[in-house]
């Protein structure tokens, strides 16, 4: 278990038979990691002369090991950490032997561990963890493995450093190796190797055993890293086929670019899109180096379908047989990284696979101390907190649990006014019961409905002062849909108040509820096919916005029957101002509570100015405008 | 994803950054300064929208103070690629004759590059950058994300880059604010000149040992490209057989002895090189934690 003596000599040779392994070291600085780390840099002859040059300089200027070579400062790389004596940031490091290239990301023990630590583990194959022999496992250890654990690494090396000076006892090195064991299996690491290591003195870290530790008989620190296997769970569980864009250089030429997420893909495979369910068979994989019998886990190309079905980007291309599920709620695992908390119910920006969408966290479950794992109550998240909390997306998208496939299964959150990082999370399952419902590209869908019924769905949401005309206006549009053969249904005060919505009052957030259920009825009717008008005072912009973000884009119609309050109170049907002016109807719009009028609506009608059928004939012009009225219909 | 090959895992994750970035940008260009590291960094924009074309430009700050074998590759890798090239020149630089040797290093490679950068940048509404800056290359570099974030003013604030996790990249930016991008970032300089001999790049062949006029000031060895170069007296060029491990404007980039005249030689030699490539950037030498401030200060 020897590595070549000079490693680097041949990393040329064969380049294609080097694999890449990412790990991240964790410890602090006097467990010795930037010692461990330099070393390796050193000793595989990464660490070239004139920055040996430079860190000799550094070392005596301001190093801590009294004029010898300070490691640390390799590693310190801003102007404001050398200073500072502190490490910000995670840096990344590379070194190589001849059988491999190594990617260290190296994070500080101290400051900001959580946020730079779950940074550098997330993109890690395996983690090395440092304790200092004289210590054994401390709660810095413990919490290290937590989040190494969390991150789903399922490789650890136990370094346990400092050996000499515990007088390179086996007895030592095997009681924390106990110790530790027994720990990692609770918290799920499934595979540890522990290596016993003077960092300082180079015991076990090339080569092994050292003369030292002749009782070890595993490998060196080094040999381990190079030929430990670490294959993601993601490498052999089903295709999942990231699209991040859609490529048409012609018009003959439809491929969709994108990566290799989970399992492998050939052409003839059968593979189902997700969100949509649609389903074809892969024609080619196109490469610029020709077109290729299989594409693994990891590779990027481009793929081409048999057939014509809609992909764009953020959709999945999956094994039709083991689709991922799609969901808009999910429970997950949030690690807080902004200075500003997390806000429950305020609205962020979540991107997830190719998809950046709107999002929003529920207060957290539980806060998890990272220390002992215990569950405790909490509010919110802080900097560097961890929780579980309810994720609900504006739209569904596909996933798989994290554990299954880190890339499937993670995402970010970004500020919206900020668009700073300030959160990242890993989704665990779907909370909503169509889990396990893959959306089958539904063979009765919007468009059959529409096919059959002659038109399109809409919400004409017509709003106004009360006794401005809505509910003329509503019934005359009704009876012209209706005899233009388009299925309508009309939604009032009527039927809402009387039914649905008779546990409501008019109290702030009666009204807000009240508008929220019309929205969902209304909803489900447009899905249902039917051209749904809705007549209510509605005066509050964010109500009616409420309303609007529940039916799809170009399908609301928002009439403002405008009629000013003058004219609207000398007409005063049901006596309602007068009562109000006189105080006996309280809140009541136009007098004592504002109307916000739209500033924007589909259809603006002055009804002092304009006559019924007119209004009429301008929403029906409108749908017809929107494409919701085919041309057969609006001619009748 | 252990069964790729580290040059295939490193090619695909470029790919992948390539890809997302211009998914997410609207006005995406490509800082191409003609050297090995933009050569790698071109060819895999070529392999990202293939069978497409990459859909940006390339853009090359100049100096005017390139090598000639420099611009002679350029034009030719654009066209070959299909691809417009935009080529600044800071026209107060122009204007001022700004050069390494009437102005020194500093204010030369401040006017000519970091400003001229940025007037580029600015003048055609660039909203993301491609730069084929590398971590391995320096110690703030090591620091930096894929996608790094600028502020209106360019500004590269070190200690407030967002987090960077998997392969989610933040791109979200207001308007005016800008992402400079970096697909080679986990590359080694190792890495780059075996994809270069894997993938038959073709490169400035100044990166090849040659016999060259070559004068020695500071003890660094300056190849004399043209006839701006003033001589001391009794200076005499001396053919010498060198090549350059990194290029940049020639007063400014020093060669090394070598007999390396192919890609394999140049593997063979950089393993046993015991100095990093920037040495023979005279740029990098001129205060402590210089690449960080010149970084802050908007290059690349």
């Amino acid at each position: 278990m020897t590595p070549s003596d000079a490693p680097a000599q041949h990393a040329a040779a064969t380049p294609d038979g080097q694999t890449l392994l990412r790990f991240i070291a964790c410890g602090s600085v006097d467990d010795g990691k930037s010692t461990l780390i330099g070393r390796l840099l050193y000793d595989t002859q990464t660490l070239l002369e004139d920055q040996l040059a430079v860190l000799a300089a550094d070392s005596r200027r301001v190093g801590t090991q009294g004029g010898e070579l300070d490691f640390a400062l390799l590693v310190d790389g801003l102007s404001a950490e050398r200073e500072q004596g502190i490490t910000i940031d995670v840096a990344y490091r590379f070194f190589a032997t001849a059988r491999r290239r190594f990617i260290v990301a190296d994070t500080p023990g101290h400051v900001q561990y959580t946020r730079n630590m779950v940074t550098g583990a997330s993109t890690a194959d395996l983690a090395v963890i440092l304790v200092d022999a004289r210590q054994g496992v401390l709660t810095q250890t413990r919490r290290h493995s937590h989040l190494v654990a969390l991150l789903g690494i399922r490789h650890v090396v136990l370094a346990v450093n400092k050996l000499d000076l515990a007088g390179y006892s086996q007895a030592v090195f095997k009681a924390i190796d106990a110790e530790y064991r027994a720990f990692a299996e609770r918290i799920g690491i499934a595979s540890v190797v522990s290596v016993p290591l003077s960092a300082l003195r180079g015991d076990n870290l090339i080569a092994a055993p050292s003369p030292n530790t002749p009782w070890y008989r595993g490998p060196s620190l080094l040999a381990h890293l190079e030929s430990v296997v670490v294959e993601p769970p993601a490498a052999t569980a089903p295709l999942r086929f990231l699209v991040q864009g859609v490529q048409r250089p012609d018009p003959e030429f439809r491929g969709y670019a994108g990566r290799v997420l989970g399992g492998r893909v050939r052409p003839g495979d059968a593979v189902r899109v997700l969100p949509s369910g649609h389903t074809s068979t892969v024609a080619r994989i196109v490469t610029y180096d020709g077109d290729l019998a299989e594409a693994i886990c990891g590779q990027s190309v481009t793929l081409t379908l048999a057939d014509p079905v809609d992909v764009s980007r953020g959709d999945v291309i999956a094994a039709a047989a083991a689709p991922p599920a799609v969901a808009d709620q999910f429970e997950a695992t949030v690690v807080w990284m902004d200075e500003e908390p997390m806000l429950p119910g305020r609205g962020y920006l979540v991107k997830i696979g190719a998809t950046t969408t709107g999002g929003a966290l529920a207060a957290p479950k539980y806060q998890i101390d990272v220390d002992s794992l215990e569950h405790l109550a909490a509010r919110t998240l802080a900097l560097n907190a961890i929780g579980v909390c309810t994720l609900t997306l504006d739209r569904a998208v596909p996933f798989d649990p994290y554990a299954d496939n880190r890339d499937m299964g993670s995402f970010i959150v970004i500020d919206r006014l900020s668009h700073r990082t300030v959160g990242a999370g890993l989704l665990h399952f779907a909370l909503r019961r169509s889990q396990n419902v893959h959306w089958q590209a539904l063979t009765v869908d919007r468009a059959a409905r529409a096919a059959r019924n002659g038109h399109g769905a809409a919400v004409v949401w017509l709003t106004g002062l009360s006794g401005s005309g809505k509910s003329t206006i509503a019934n005359r549009l009704e009876q012209r849909l209706h005899a233009l053969g388009v299925h309508t249904y009309l939604l009032d005060g009527d039927n809402i108040r009387h039914g649905l919505n008779k546990d409501l009052g008019f109290t702030a957030a009666d009204r807000v509820e009240n508008i929220r259920r019309i929205a969902e009825v209304a909803g489900l009717m447009v899905d249902a096919g039917l051209v749904v008008i809705c007549a209510f005072i509605s005066p509050f912009r964010s109500e009616r916005e409420l309303a609007r973000r529940r039916i799809a884009d170009g399908e609301f119609v928002e009439v403002h029957v405008d009629t000013p309050l003058a004219v609207v109170e000398r007409r005063d049907p049901k006596g309602l101002y007068a009562k109000a002016r006189r105080g006996e109807l309280k809140n009541f719009t136009g007098i004592d509570s504002p109307y916000e009028a739209p500033e924007t609506p589909e259809v603006h009608v002055r009804t002092d100015e304009t006559d019924l059928d007119t209004a009429v004939e301008r929403i029906l012009a409108r749908l017809a405008a929107q494409g919701i009225l085919g041309r057969g219909s609006t001619g009748g | 994803m252990s069964g790729l090959g580290h040059l295939q895992r490193l090619e695909a994750e470029s790919i992948d950054i390539l890809r997302e970035a211009v998914a997410e940008a609207e006005r995406p260009v490509m800082l191409y300064s003609i050297g090995k590291d933009s050569a790698v960094m071109l060819h895999l924009a070529r392999k990202a929208f293939f069978p497409g074309r990459p859909p940006f430009p390339l853009l090359h700050v100049d100096t005017t103070w390139k090598f000639r074998a420099m611009y002679a590759l350029r034009d030719r890798a654009a066209r070959e690629a299909g691809m417009e090239l935009v080529v600044h020149r800071n026209p107060e630089a122009v204007a001022r004759g700004i050069g390494p040797f009437t102005h020194g290093s500093a204010l030369h490679t401040d006017v000519w590059k970091t400003q001229g950068l940025k007037q580029a940048l600015d003048l055609h509404r660039y909203d993301l950058a491609f730069g084929g800056a590398r971590r391995d290359e320096e110690k703030s570099r090591a620091k930096e994300r894929v996608f790094s974030f600028r502020n209106a003013q360019h500004r590269w604030d070190p200690k407030a880059q967002r987090p960077e996790l998997w392969r989610l990249y933040n791109a979200r930016k207001h308007p005016g604010e800008s992402l400079r991008v970096f697909p080679l970032s986990n590359w080694t300089e190792l890495d780059v000149w075996q994809y270069i001999a894997r993938e038959r790049i073709e490169v400035v062949p100044l990166y090849f040992a040659a016999m060259r006029p070559v004068v020695t000031r500071d003890g660094r060895l300056i190849v004399v490209d043209d006839d701006r170069m003033p001589l001391a007296d009794g200076e005499v060029p001396v053919l010498r057989s060198v090549r350059f491990r990194t290029l940049g404007c020639w007063p400014l980039t020093a060669a090394i002895e070598s007999q390396a005249d192919s890609v394999e030689a140049v593997i063979a030699e950089m393993l046993t090189m015991r100095t990093s490539e920037r040495e023979g950037r005279l740029i990098d030498h001129d205060s402590a934690g210089s690449m960080e401030k010149k970084k802050a200060e908007g290059y690349f």
